[in-house]
């Protein structure tokens, strides 16, 4: 067995929280317990047990668990382990862009816009390219909102469209355009293949190539989004799982305001 | 009709279906005068007519737009290609191709008498009938000989984007228990105004409907049948601007379920609705002909709309997709009506509203193999949370005794189902099917408890929305937003430009030999 410093069966190992240096937590400081299940392509047999095992020490596992193992077909086994991790992260260096907004609800968002902006702020969103689902966009501006958090359809100072799902960037363009859109909003859901990120790239550089990139607050969201990802492709902001209305609206207010009164 | 565990009023619930069918019937006279370019397409395909030209074209796209470019697709396929055969002595797929390569204008031949061109044509008709009898036979020894899976079936889905790769995870499923494997098709697909030709690898979030997919799915599946004694059904998309051709393609190729609802594409694809109910028709009659088994997409109305406040929109539009369906011929043994009013997890007693809405549907359509699809909307990415929801919806299956249980997977949200993830929902779904088997004839719900009173109030506003739905008819009804609070114009969506009034020449025997059986 691998035993040592870091061995719960030992029960020798640091247990104080040291923040350069943390690492999963079980039921006990720096036990580094973690659970984890996956499928081999190989037969059920003691092989293909430690061939798991091997498997999860090359990730960094120590003391290797395996305790489940189902064949799934012929030549397929799935099975789940608990190991010891044995790297750490060191948790003070670490810097996450972030949507730079106060987080406001309705009613304040609403008159903050009054205050800044003065007249309602347009907002066009759309599933676009080939994405069939409209889950994400419907979450985020319809009048019912999702999770309590109401759509910014129901903003009284926000004219807010929904063109649904599957619209070409070029008519979401178009329809920007005739709109008079201050804010776009894109939602991605299907992420099979990165077909999410070819499809954010174009309409980026499709709107350049309008000379409408500056023009707009440029905002995408869905599961698989994180603000560094868009920032990266090019957007002004990114939001990712539990993210609601309201956080949208904070920050579109907040960023639009800051852009005409600069 | 059966005794109701719910005390559901059996009077009333005739009185809706009355309504509904007035509600069909009056679709039906618009949907008699018309035809589309896709129904016409899918008359090539039923008189062999198949293949692409050089530039990846189908042979029945080139064959239909020609027709309509010259301003005569009125008068329908069948004349034009009754009147070729007779004047050539080629048959339908050498003309064809023959008009692919600019060889024939068949609008240009001497026109021989009716009787003549319907005679002449006749012969591909009564092929293209027989193999799918032949079809369908086939279907039918394999459930008589090597046996099915028991209801409800265990549903569940591949895509892969390549049919080799979905070949593989099919019969993982396939082999762990599952009943019907569905094919989820490429994203974007159900707006392509052509079904795209051979076998196919690249798909995202799913797989091309192709007949040579359809053709390599069937054959793999036939064979893991074979060695598991028990008959596995394929499922495909039978929905969006190519809806009748996947139909004829299901039909020869042996799928044996196919999702075709047009609510569901006017509302979530915004097809046009008078393209796509006219569409349905046909693919209706071909679906009930071959013995298909029909999903509707009604528990998608809750994904955009509350689904406890608008539950008796799922009931009302079941009402109306049943009488759609018995108009095309098709028998309530293969309607799978679909339904799951996905609640909130957070709803006090959001359990015993399920219950009562999973009982009254199945007390409403006693020989539907209703179609129960667990949750998708409150799945969150916590894996374990969510096979405890998919745990109860597949309670509620077994309970109210539902026909195809679409398993519920504990990674959606996330990804398409991994190998393991699909075995973890059979597993799951078995367990609970096994151990709780005959809890539904245990059962009984209290008078005038929270059941029983959900179900009849659900009935009635259901009740009271066909009674609107019929004053006003389906499509002012679609376009004023009564289902899933999603607007449509009767003259706005894709593809209305593919629908053509029927000339005085036009002929479709398919029409009566397919209501025939």
């Amino acid at each position: 067995m691998s035993g040592g410093l870091y061995s719960t069966d030992s029960n020798e190992f640091d247990k104080t929280l040291d923040l350069t240096k943390i690492k999963p937590y079980g039921d006990t400081m720096n036990d580094g317990k973690t659970q984890l299940s996956f499928t081999l392509p190989v037969a059920k047999g003691d092989e293909a047990i430690e061939a798991a095992k091997q498997m999860m020490r090359k990730m960094g596992f120590e003391n290797p668990q395996v305790v489940y193992v189902q064949e799934l077909m012929a030549g397929f086994t799935f099975f789940n382990c608990y190991g010891n991790c044995v790297h750490t992260v060191d948790f003070t260096g670490i810097t996450v862009p972030k949507v730079e907004a106060t987080a406001m609800d309705m009613h304040e968002t609403d008159d903050f816009i009054k205050e800044n902006i003065g007249r309602p702020i347009r907002i066009l969103g759309a599933s676009t390219g080939s994405d069939a689902h409209t889950v994400g966009i419907d979450a985020i501006m319809n009048m019912k909102g999702f999770a309590g958090h109401y759509g910014l359809e129901r903003y009284d100072m926000m004219e807010a469209l929904n063109m649904g799902s599957q619209v070409p960037n070029e008519e979401f363009i178009a329809k920007a355009i005739e709109f008079e859109a201050d804010v776009l909003l894109v939602s991605q859901t299907v992420t099979q293949k990165d077909v999410h990120i070819k499809n954010l790239v174009e309409l980026v550089e499709l709107m350049e190539a309008e000379g409408l990139r500056e023009k707009v607050i440029l905002i995408c969201g869905g599961p698989r989004i994180s603000h560094e990802l868009a920032k990266e492709l090019g957007y002004d902001a990114g939001f990712g799982m539990n993210k609601y209305a309201d956080d949208v609206a904070s920050y579109a207010a907040q960023e639009l305001s800051r852009r005409l009164n600069q | 009709m059966e005794r109701s565990k719910l005390g559901l009023d059996f009077e009333k619930v005739r009185h809706a279906k009355e309504v509904s069918k007035r509600i069909a019937d009056d679709v039906q006279k618009f949907v008699d005068n018309y035809s589309t370019v896709s129904v016409e397409r899918t008359l090539c395909r039923l008189l062999g007519i198949d293949g692409v030209d050089n530039n990846e074209v189908p042979l029945p796209n080139i064959v239909i737009d020609e027709l309509q470019e010259k301003g005569v697709l009125s008068e329908g396929v069948m004349f034009f290609l009754g009147n070729a055969v007779l004047e050539t002595g080629l048959n339908p797929q050498d003309i064809a191709e023959k008009i692919a390569v600019g060889e024939l204008d068949i609008t240009k031949i001497p026109v021989r008498s009716t009787e003549e061109i319907h005679k002449a044509i006749q012969p591909y008709v009564t092929k293209s009938i027989q193999v799918i009898k032949d079809r369908k036979a086939k279907r039918d020894n394999y459930i008589d000989t090597i046996g099915e899976g028991v209801k409800p079936y265990l549903y569940v889905i591949v895509a892969t984007g390549n049919i080799y790769e979905d070949v593989v995870q099919a019969e993982a499923a396939a082999r762990q228990g599952a009943d019907i494997i569905a094919v989820i098709r490429t994203t974007g697909q159900s707006l392509l105004d052509y079904v795209p030709y051979g076998a196919t690898t690249e798909g995202f979030g799913g797989t091309v409907a192709t007949q040579e997919n359809f053709r390599i799915m069937r054959t793999a599946l036939d064979k893991v049948g074979e060695e598991e004694g028990r008959y596995i059904r394929l499922c495909n998309y039978c929905s969006g601007l190519c809806m009748p051709e996947i139909a004829a393609m299901g039909a020869i190729e042996g799928l044996d379920v196919m999702l075709n609802d047009a609510l569901y594409g006017i509302l979530f694809r915004d097809i046009n609705m008078q393209r796509t109910i006219v569409d349905q028709y046909f693919s209706r009659l071909l679906n009930g002909f071959a013995g298909v088994i029909i999903n509707t997409g009604e528990d998608n109305y809750l994904t955009t709309a509350d689904a406890f406040d608008e539950a008796h929109t799922v009931l009302a539009s079941d009402f109306i997709n049943e009488q759609l369906a018995l108009a095309a011929g098709l028998p309530e043994e293969q309607m799978g009506l679909g339904h799951a009013f996905e609640m909130t997890p957070d709803l006090e007693n959001g359990f015993l509203y399920e219950l009562a809405q999973a009982q009254m549907i199945r007390e409403i359509f006693p020989k539907a193999p209703l179609k129960y699809m667990p949750p998708t909307k409150f799945m969150t990415g916590n894996v374990f949370k969510g096979h405890v929801q998919d745990a109860l919806f597949n309670q509620i299956s077994i309970w109210t005794g539902q026909g195809i249980q679409l398993l519920g997977m504990l990674t959606e949200a996330i990804h398409t189902p991994f190998m393991s993830d699909r075995y973890l929902s059979i597993e799951n779904a078995k367990y609970i099917f096994n151990n709780m088997k005959s809890i539904g004839d245990e059962m009984e719900f209290k008078e005038g408890g929270i059941i029983r009173s959900r179900a009849a109030k659900v009935l009635d506003d259901a009740t009271e929305l066909v009674e609107k739905i019929e004053k006003e008819g389906l499509f002012t009804a679609l376009e004023k937003g009564i289902f899933a609070a999603i607007k449509r114009p009767k003259d706005g969506g894709k593809g209305l430009a593919g629908v053509v009034e029927k000339g005085s020449n036009y002929f479709n025997p398919f029409i009566e030999l397919l209501h025939k059986k």
